[in-house]
Order: structure tokens, then sequence, then C-alpha cells
């Protein structure tokens, strides 16, 4: 039970700092003509500044009448969000530049989808996961449109907004049948309230609250958008949808199944392992058939989703370790691929994997790293997606989950056929007749693509403070 | 044990390549090709004499693992830095050193194209290769294992040949899909370990201290098998291994077939026999089965191949067979002339490749029908030529010789029948590389290119003489190489057997019977 109002904005200072940031940068926009880059700077420097106090770590404190919860989980994702912040804003400068569109708004909005991720993180209270949510998807629907020449970015938007908003309802839907039945939003009262008399209700508020945030970390059969929506967004905005929306979504659903329905553990996990399987043997079939760079690294993002998902059903201190393990290298590894995609992609170029071949001679050190960041996706030592994948596997062989171990790494062995790919184009192939040569990596690029190589390796060859970190992260959710 | 006391002899060696190909990459020019090469010869014979360190201070009596390195890497998970040589891995070990300076001579004047990520790979290839023998924490082996397979796969896609892109791609995956499966072994025996004893650790030298159930075994030893037999190759997943040699380069052909070949047959003998001896036993009958049949299969398919370098690919099987039914006959003398053949296969099989690159170098051809006749033309050619194909025989005097002898001992102490598949087996070899011989080098000289040919220069001597110098060694004073393998393979009989009954004492299921015929066989 909640010990009274306790009001403590100390506890929510990461939150509060960043909002206090997108509104200088909001406020700085009417001063700054111009030069809207030097917008992305104020933004990418305030977060820096402001990452030693998201990382900052107490014990797990309720406060605002236990509505939101300040403690190792939260700060882990709270790094995440405001590292793929960082990156995405790096990247987008350029990139909004480059497809014509450079406007003010673009940063702050984005720093508002970042307050709305870090309050889905806090949140312990099914209002607040709501409020985060809505503030970052609502946030996204306008960045997903921002090219607004192209009819995709626009058609993208409106599937995005479409489906969100089906999905929110369905999230509220269940979260309303989750009061009825409990008599509280508070997560704690929630698991205290339960298993007494009739559970049907309950039961359907865990299902429709599976439903909705199955659709934002693009589940199968829940995943219809995200392809388009990842192909007609700006790339930068892809990839902050791919690495921060998808961790907001599993930091929101690890909480709320954690904190207030363990007592329904068995229930959840059968119905999230088929979606589980589902999801991880789809997504990594259906890539293997696109020519699309980005569509291909959507339905990679989707089997990832499902490998992700197992470590939340077999819930233990492992596996929900590996969830936000796995989540932070994603993060590396997959803002670094759509980096490069970002880089190359320009008024219709660069679309098609095949655009990729002959890449490692015409720009050896892009196609390098790219590489890199494939092979952790797909999961080969002794890079960080190989770590993450085996703390999430040895968490299902540890509590009995063989299939869906032998699941996970058939899904593996499918999703090589599509990164290798792309590999052996760009080393093997030589370039089609009169191909564009890719354009040079500029400083910015080459900061963000040299961080996000160095997290990918490093979370791979000495994982263990890292894994540590993940382990401290989630033990508030078994207490 | 450490030689140098604390010194990390091991850790050196293994990763001195890879601090070579990390010059390679940083510092030179892509048009600094002589520099690039001196630097990868200057690193791996450096490599290669330090590992000469090894052999010298090496204790026979010791059974154990000698230079270990320990230290904890992920401490949450039970994961060590454990790197450690024994008589077992000692061999091949210096085998990598020794072939990689020979692969990078022999890749001398082919390779021209993108020469500096070609070194750099290659120096990768043979730090991952070291890894892999050395590393005793079945974490490390994995990433070790996994890993060596991206430089091998460059080096077959960019540099090969005709279908290098469809070679590569199905040599990848083939390894990959097996390597995941082991990985999933590796994972249920590590649990299972240490839910029944407590101790969660990847230390393979603890985990063979106590076998797990023999049900477990069961499954473990499929995962296991999957990872290992691809890389073997064992029939019926050798189809990677003819394309990818035909269509590797060179020096990509020998590494493949001199050390990424001994990794699957190295595996076998390392972690599935102390750990699983009881699923060991159990498959044991259909692993002779299945060797025997590569065997004559192998040496079947081999006879009617056109393309010199296929042939030898194809060889390839049919001597794995040889390796793997020594194994899997439970008894000293095949596991010596396993671990010997290994030694020699690498050798020979090695020496084959590279003498078929530089006649493919003078001619772009390596089609049987092609040249006839060599021998006048190219004395000195013929003559080494003849020299491995005799030690691939298995002729008395080579090395071939004296593994093959060991096995067929084995073979024959585990039953008669097999020793009969042994040698037709043989009987096999020695028609396909004699018929070999005489199509290509015996008669009268006649080239479709037209032109004489040149004999081997210096260069081409230098690469081969050495492995003509092991061959007769091996083969008329094998004495040295036996001892070091001795008391390590001794004691890993014992602890095989021991491991059986332990595994057995626990619970007997029904499968078990099976396993127990061949141990009784055994003592007979």
């Amino acid at each position: 039970m909640p010990a009274g109002l306790n009001i403590n904005f100390y506890a929510v200072m990461p939150e509060i700092l960043v909002t206090a940031l997108a509104l200088i940068v909001l406020v700085l926009d009417f001063f700054i003509r111009k030069n809207k880059a030097a917008l992305g700077w104020v933004s990418v420097i305030g977060l820096i500044c402001i990452l030693p106090f998201a990382a900052y770590t107490n014990e797990p404190y309720p406060v605002f009448g236990g509505t939101i919860i300040a403690d190792s989980f939260s700060a882990f994702f709270n790094v995440i969000f405001i590292i793929a912040a960082i990156f995405t804003i790096l990247i987008s400068m350029d990139y909004l530049r480059k497809i014509g569109v450079d406007r003010g708004e673009y940063y702050h909005i984005t720093l508002f989808a970042t307050v709305g991720m870090m309050v889905m993180g806090a949140a312990n209270d099914l209002i607040n996961v709501y409020v985060g949510l809505e503030l970052m998807a609502l946030s996204f629907y306008i960045l997903v449109a921002y090219r607004v020449k192209s009819s995709r970015s626009v058609e993208g938007a409106l599937k995005y907004f479409v489906l969100g908003a089906l999905s929110s309802g369905i999230l509220l839907y269940g979260m309303s049948f989750a009061y009825g039945a409990a008599g509280s939003t508070n997560f704690m009262e929630i698991a205290g309230a339960l298993g007494k008399g009739d559970n049907t209700y309950l039961t359907l508020g865990i299902t429709l609250m599976a439903v909705g945030f199955g659709f934002k970390i693009a589940a199968v059969p829940f995943h219809m958008w995200s392809p388009d929506v990842y192909e007609g967004a700006p790339t930068p905005v892809t990839a902050l949808l791919s690495v921060g929306s998808k961790a907001a979504a599993f930091a929101a659903f690890l909480r709320v199944f954690t904190a207030a329905f363990p007592a329904f553990q068995a229930d959840w996990s059968s119905m999230l392992w088929i979606v589980s399987a589902a999801t991880m043997i789809f997504g990594a079939v259906v890539a293997i058939s696109q020519r699309n760079i980005v569509r291909m690294l959507a339905y990679s993002s989707i089997a990832h989703a499902g490998i992700i998902m197992i470590g939340l059903i077999v819930f233990n201190d492992t596996g929900l370790a590996g969830v936000a393990y796995y989540l932070l290298v994603y993060a590396f590894m997959n803002m670094g691929a759509f980096t490069i995609v970002a880089l190359f992609r320009d008024k219709g170029r660069f679309e098609n994997i095949d655009e990729y071949k002959g890449l490692s001679t015409t720009r050896p050190l892009l196609a390098f790293l790219m590489a890199l960041f494939l092979l952790s996706l797909a999961g080969i030592p002794p890079t960080g997606g190989f770590a993450a994948k085996f703390f999430i596997l040895s968490a299902a062989i540890d509590a009995k989950y063989y299939w869906l171990a032998s699941i996970g790494v058939v899904s593996t062995a499918i999703s090589l056929f599509f990164y290798a790919k792309v590999i052996f184009y760009m080393y093997m192939k030589e370039p089609d007749h009169g191909a564009e040569i890719a354009p040079a990596s500029g400083v910015i690029y080459n900061i963000v693509l040299f961080c996000t190589a160095i997290g990918t390796v490093f979370l791979g060859v000495y994982p263990a403070p890292f894994i540590d970190m993940a382990v401290k992260a989630v033990r508030p959710l078994l207490m | 044990m450490t030689g140098l006391t604390g010194f990390p002899i091991l850790s050196t060696i293994a990763f001195l390549p890879a601090l070579g190909a990390l010059v390679i990459i940083l510092f030179y020019k892509k048009d600094w090709t002589d520099l690039i090469k001196w630097t990868a010869l200057g690193t791996s014979a450096v490599t290669f004499a330090v590992s000469l360190y090894l052999p010298l201070t090496f204790d026979m009596a010791d059974p154990g693992l000698q230079w270990v390195e320990k230290t904890v890497w992920i401490e949450r998970f039970g994961i060590s830095y454990y790197m450690g040589v024994d008589g077992i891995s000692l061999l091949l070990v210096l085998l990598t050193t020794f072939m990689t300076i020979i692969c990078i001579l022999a890749s001398w004047r082919e390779i021209n194209t993108k020469l500096k990520g070609y070194m750099a790979l290659f120096l990768l290839t043979e730090t991952f290769s070291l890894g892999i023998f050395m590393a005793m924490d079945l974490f490390l082996f994995y990433v070790f294992w996994e890993a060596v397979l991206i430089p091998m796969v460059f080096i077959i896609g960019i540099w090969g040949g005709a279908r290098k892109f469809y070679s590569a791609i199905k040599f990848f995956i083939f390894t990959f899909v097996g390597s995941l499966f082991m990985l999933l072994g590796i994972l249920a025996i590590y649990f299972y370990h240490g839910k029944v004893t407590g101790v969660y650790t990847f230390d393979s030298t603890i985990l063979s201290l106590a076998p797990v159930a023999p049900a477990v075994q069961f499954w473990v030893f499929i995962a296991f098998f999957l990872g290992f037999a691809v890389k073997v190759p064992m029939f019926p997943l050798h189809t990677w291994l003819p394309d990818a040699h035909t269509d590797a380069p060179t020096a990509g052909s020998i590494v493949l077939a001199a050390v990424l070949l001994k990794l699957g047959t190295y595996a076998f003998v390392r972690f599935t026999l102390p750990m699983l001896p009881n699923a060991s036993m159990l498959f044991a009958p259909l692993m002779i089965g299945v060797s025997l049949f590569a065997i004559i299969y192998g040496a079947l398919v081999t006879i009617a191949q056109k393309d010199i370098k296929k042939l030898i690919a194809y060889s390839s099987v049919s001597h794995m067979g040889f390796v793997m039914l020594g194994i899997f006959v439970f008894n000293i003398e095949g596991l010596k002339g396993s671990v010997l053949q290994m030694l020699n296969h690498g050798i020979s099989t090695g020496a084959l490749f590279l003498l078929v690159g530089m006649i493919y170098e003078r001619t772009h051809t390596r089609m049987i029908g092609d040249y006839t006749g060599l021998f006048k033309e190219l004395p000195v050619y013929g003559v080494f030529f003849l020299i491995v194909v005799l030690s691939s025989m298995g002729l008395p005097t080579t090395n071939g010789f004296v593994g093959e002898l060991f096995i067929l001992i084995g073979a024959f102490k585990a039953h008669w029948v097999y020793a009969v598949f042994v040698a037709f087996g043989v009987l096999l070899g020695a028609a396909y590389l004699i018929w070999l011989f005489q199509r290509v080098f015996l008669g009268n000289f006649r080239y479709a290119g037209g032109h004489g040919l040149k004999d081997l220069g210096l260069r081409e001597i230098i690469e081969t003489a050495p492995l003509i110098v092991l061959i007769f060694w091996i083969g008329l004073y094998p004495k040295p190489f036996l001892n070091v393998m001795d008391a390590s393979l001794t004691k890993l009989v014992e602890q095989v057997e021991t491991n059986y009954r332990k595994g057995n004492g626990e619970v007997v299921p029904p499968q078990a019977s099976l396993g127990a015929a061949v141990v009784e066989r055994k003592v007979e």
C-alpha cells in the first residue's frame, strides 16, 4: 500500500529535466531562425548532461501516491532511452537537411517522445503507463509523417495513427477491466487484490493489455503496421521507433505483468508463448524475401521482439535481466545499422539491398561497420548480440522452456540468411553497372557509428558489468 | 605447471596473429603490398617460433593441462577465460601455427586483389583456430568456434573461384546452424550440471568430472553432434565441403583441410567423450557405421571426380571417416591413431592442395584431362606430388601409414568387421590416388594450353619441403609424436570408462545395454 501521497520531485528528476530541455528547445525555436541544427546540438548536449542523473539509481522508491516508482529498473531503461535519443538527434540533423524539412519542432517532439518513454519505464500505475504511452505515441505520429513530401511517409503515419489509436484503445479497455476486477489502478494494489473471487474479467483485462503492448512491440499478429511505418518514416525516426519505442513498450510490459499480475504468470506466459514463437518464426521467415533494406530490418526487428519476449515468459531473474540487457545491446547494434541506412538513403536511392553490392570497395569502413552490426544482430560472437541472445536462451533453458529456446535458435538460424545476404552483397559482389557511389560519412555520422560500434563490441567482449547492472535493474520487479 | 611463472604463453601465441592483423589493417596503406606480405609472414613465423616453446617445455609424463591460464570472465554465469594445452591439443596447435606460414607463402603470388584484408583475415583465422584448440571453457570455446567462421567465409567468398558466393553462403549456413544446436547442448549440460551439483560452470574439466544423467546425455550428444559433425564433416553433413574447397583460394583450401576440419574431430575427443560417455557408447555403433560408410562412400565418390581439387576435397570425407572411426572404437590405439591421423591429414592433404594450387597457377585449369605426363616436364613437382600422394595413401615410411595402422589395430580390437572395411577403404584410397597420379603425371607430356610449363621455383620448393620432411619424420620416427599424446590419451580413456560407470551408476536407462555391449567387446 502506498503510504500517503509522498510528493518527491527528486525521484522524477530525469523526467523533469528532459521535459524542461524540450521546453527550452521549444522556446529557442522561436529565436533561432536559420540554423535549426543548433537546436539539435542543444538537445544533444542537454541529454548528455541529463544522462548521469538518469543513470543514478536508488532503492525502489514509490512517489506521488505510488503512481511512479524510481528504481534501478527505470534508471536502466532511462539510460537506454536517452542514449537512443542522443543518437537519433545526432543523425537527424543531417538527415532533415537532406529531405528538405529542416524544422525546429522535430527536436522537441523527439524529446517529448523520450519523456513519454521514461514515464512508461517509471510508471507504477496503469494510468501513468497510459499517459506515458500516449505522449510517446502522439509524438511519433508527427515524427513518422515528417517526410511531408513523400506519400509513403504520410501513408505510414496514417497507418501508425489509426492502428496506434486502436491499440491504445484496446490497452485502455484492458486496463478498465483490470481496474474493475481489482478496484485499483496501482500495480501493487492490483497484485494484492487478486486471486479473490471470479477472475474472468481480470483475465480478459490481461489479454487485452497484452494485445495493446503487442502492438507497440510489433509482435505477431499485431505487427502489420511496422514494415510500412518503418519504411515511410524518416530513417532516424525509424531507428528511434525500433529501439526506443520498443524498449519503452517492453519496460511497461515487464512492469505491468510482473508487478501487477505475477499471480497469473502461468496463464499469461502460456498465451505469450504462442505469440513469441509465432513472432520469432514469422519475422525471420518474411524478412528473407524483403528487397528493401528498411523493410528487412523491420521484419528482423519483429523477430528480435519475439526472442526478447522469451525473457518475460520464463519469468525468472535471468530472463528479465536478459530482456533489459538485450534491449541495451539492441539500442547500439540496431541504431548503428539504421545510422548507415540513414546515411545512404536519399531520394529513392539505396532503398534496396541490391544497391549495397560492392560497398566494401567504395566505402570499406562503412561496409565493415555495417557487417559488424549485422553480425551482431545475427548473434555471432564475440558481439553484443550474441551475449544478449545467450542471456535469453540460457534463461529459457534454465526454466525448462526447451521448445521455446529451440524455436529461438531456429529463428536465429533463419535470420542468418538475410543478414548474411547483405554482408555478402557488400563484400562478394561487384556493384551493378552505373550504380551510384554511396555517400561518405561526415563527422557526426562517424561519431555515432564509432559509439555504436564500440558499444556493440564491448557488450559482447566484456559483458560482465552490464550483465550485473541488468540483473540489478530487474531486482525490484521480482520483489 | 606454467612454464614461465605466470606468463600467459598460450594467450600470447593465440593473439599474436590477431595483433599482426590489427597492424596490417590500421597502419598499412592498400598499395604497400610487399610490406603487407612480409608482415603477415613475419607474424606467422614469430607465432610459430613462440609456439615451439610449447614442445620444448612440455612435460610428457603429465596427462593434464599445461600452461594453464584462468581468469573470471563473466562471473554470473560461471564463465572464465580458461586456456590450457595437453597432449591432445599440443600437436594441433603446432599444426595450426605451422600451416599458417605455408598458407601465407602459398598466397604470395596468387592473391593480388584486396591483399590487406586477405592477410588480416588469414591471421584472424589462425587466432580463432588456436583459441578453439586451447579453450577449456565451453563458452570461450563456443565464442572461438563461431568466430572462426567469419574470416573463413570471407576468404572463400571474396577471393574464391567461380561459384564463390554459393560456396561461401553454403559453408556459412551449414556450420552456423550446426553450432547453434551445439550452443543449446552446451547450455543444457551447464544447467543440468548446475542443478545436480550446485556448481554452475562452463569449465570443461569440472563438467568432465561428473557426467550428467544418461537421458540428458542423449540429447546433448545429438546437439553436440550437429555442431561438430558439420565441421568434421561427417556424412551426410559433408556436402558443403567439396564446394567450399573447390571455390576457396589455394591457401583457403589448405587451412580448411589442415586446421578447420580438425576442429570437429578434436571437439569429439575433447568434449563429447569425457562429458557424454554413456551417450557416446550408446551412439558408438551408429557413429562407427556412419564412419565406415563415409570411408567407402567418400572414396567411391572421389574416384569419379574430374577436378583435381574436388577429388582431394572428397578424399577428405573418406579420410576423416578414418579419424572418426578411431575415436568411437574406444581404445587407446584407435584414439592415438585418430589424433595422429588428424595431424597427418593436415600435412598430407594440405600439401596436396598446395601442389594443386601450383599447377593451377601455371595452367589455370584443374581438370584431369587438360594435361598429362607432367612428370617429364616438371620433375621436381612430380616427385613432390608422388611423395604426398603416397603419404596420403598410407604407404609405409610415410606418416599416413602410422596413423592408419593404429586406427586399423583399434578397429580390429573392437571388431574384425570394422577392420575389413578400413582395409577396403585404404585400398580404394590407393586406387583413386594412384589413378590420379597416373593420369596426370605419367605418359607423354601433353598440355592443352600449348606452351611449356616451368618447374617449381625456389619459393615453391621452400614451402613444400618442410611438409615433405614432416611426412618422412612422422613416417620413420613417430615416437616423439606418439609420446606427446600418450599420457593424455591414456587418462582420457580411463576417464571415459569411469565416467561411463558413474553415469550408469545413477540410473540405468534401457538404452545403455547397447553401450555396455561395446565395452564388453573391448574387454575381450
